[in-house]
């Protein structure tokens, strides 16, 4: 069995080389991740198995910070730092702002 | 700490599917290298993806193969190498 | 294939990859997915605010011009080219830069003129964030993940780099808990330039260190 994550050898189309900056709520997600392992909260090993297990489709739809950031909160609510109640309520209360973006 | 291997050894690593979280990526199994060096002790990837922090140590070697061997319609010259890490609990000596 | 993808960038792309649109202003699932996240982690005490803005710093600061740096004295230092070898944290330690990042150790792979580096993650996007920063889209494609281990010579000549017969091509897929870094070789000709001659491409392996144009 070979994980969705496991591409070595597989055959792929021309390497897009365009270079982009990373975006502000993209380095949020990397800055998340850092203080989380920082803070022995999550180990990068961690996040890898959860990135393993967002589904093949997930994986390779989403682009790489869409990734992390669902594989980050599936953990925390693994790891019993956030509850799903709280985590629904928060996305709801954050769609009723008036201006959501920080 | 022991280890089993020393640069030079010949291994092949196991063609086996294991559970879980794995770093020993799927076109290198059954494939036959060498121990270029050994890179330390680290704690095992396949028990930390888990949380299990404290989960103990294994060897880790840095493992050269040929990519002629590798992939039998490898394009370049026989001399071309892939180097991967790979924990001595996935090595096999031959 | 090669001629769709000279390493212009101004050239037109016929091959586009559908790319999720990530616009800072547009309000996805993902990114209310972070605001909640963080949001929770500040009001538990994991971390505050400030503390994400002095990541956010800490990741604008880690930029190639720190690989560059560490490439360009070992260029010049023989010493410091050995200690950088054999004990790649203690070298770039000496120079000022902070090596704890995801408790990883990295490792420099030197080129010669007999032997060309190159690194790939084909499990992940593993990188030496500590001297590169965080690593180009590409590099963490599914393309180039799946294709540099396999197909490195085609790979790098699209990239524009074509090595002779008699140099062995070595592929470091980093698997584990070690981070590569490819230690480019020193173009002819080039005493007393400064680090500008190292890209980031160069410390990857998909280029040369190259004198300016």
């Amino acid at each position: 069995m070979k994980g969705y994550h496991d591409l070595g050898g597989e055959s792929a189309g021309p390497i897009e080389t365009k270079e982009k900056e990373p975006t502000l709520w993209e380095k949020r997600v990397e800055a998340l991740l850092m203080l989380l392992t920082r803070r022995g909260v999550l180990k990068v090993d961690e996040n890898r198995r959860a990135l393993e297990s967002l589904g093949a489709d997930a994986y390779h739809n989403a682009t790489y910070a869409e990734r992390r950031v669902m594989a980050i909160s599936n953990n925390l609510i693994l790891k019993g730092v956030i509850s799903v109640d709280e985590l629904s309520a928060r996305l709801a209360e954050i769609d009723r702002r008036a201006d959501p973006l920080p | 700490m022991k280890r089993a291997f020393d640069p030079g050894d010949r291994v092949r690593v196991r063609k086996v599917d294991a559970p879980g979280h794995i770093r020993t990526p799927y076109y290198i199994r059954g494939k036959e290298g060498e121990i270029e060096r050994f890179c330390g002790f680290f704690r095992n990837p396949e028990e930390l993806a888990y949380g299990r922090y404290d989960c103990e140590q294994r060897a880790l070697y840095r493992v050269r193969f040929l990519q002629r061997h590798v992939w039998p319609d490898y394009g370049g010259p026989r001399h071309d190498t892939v180097d991967i890490d790979i924990y001595e609990h996935w090595l096999e000596r031959i | 294939m090669s001629e769709h993808h000279d390493h212009d960038h101004e050239a037109p792309r016929r091959h586009r990859h559908p790319l999720q649109p990530d616009a800072d202003d547009t309000l996805t699932y993902h990114r209310k997915l972070e605001i909640a996240v963080r949001e929770l982690l500040i009001e538990k005490g994991i971390f505050t605010a400030d503390d994400v803005r002095a990541a956010i710093e800490e990741l604008d600061g880690r930029t190639p011009d720190r690989g560059s740096r560490v490439v360009a004295r070992a260029w010049v230092d023989p010493e410091y080219k050995a200690l950088l070898l054999k004990d790649a944290r203690k070298a770039c330690e000496s120079l000022g830069f902070d090596m704890d990042l995801f408790d990883v150790t990295l490792t420099v792979v030197e080129n010669t003129p007999k032997v060309h580096n190159v690194i790939v993650c084909t499990l992940c996007s593993c990188y030496p964030r500590m001297l590169l920063g965080l690593p180009p889209s590409w590099y963490k494609s599914r393309a180039y993940r799946s294709r540099m281990v396999k197909e490195p010579r085609v790979v790098l000549k699209e990239f524009g780099l074509e090595l002779p017969e008699d140099v062995t091509v070595r592929v470091h897929d980093s698997t584990a808990d070690l981070r590569y870094l490819v230690l480019p070789m020193r173009p002819e000709g080039t005493a007393g330039m400064s680090d500008r001659l190292v890209t980031r491409d160069s410390m990857i392996g998909v280029a040369l260190a190259q004198r300016p144009r």
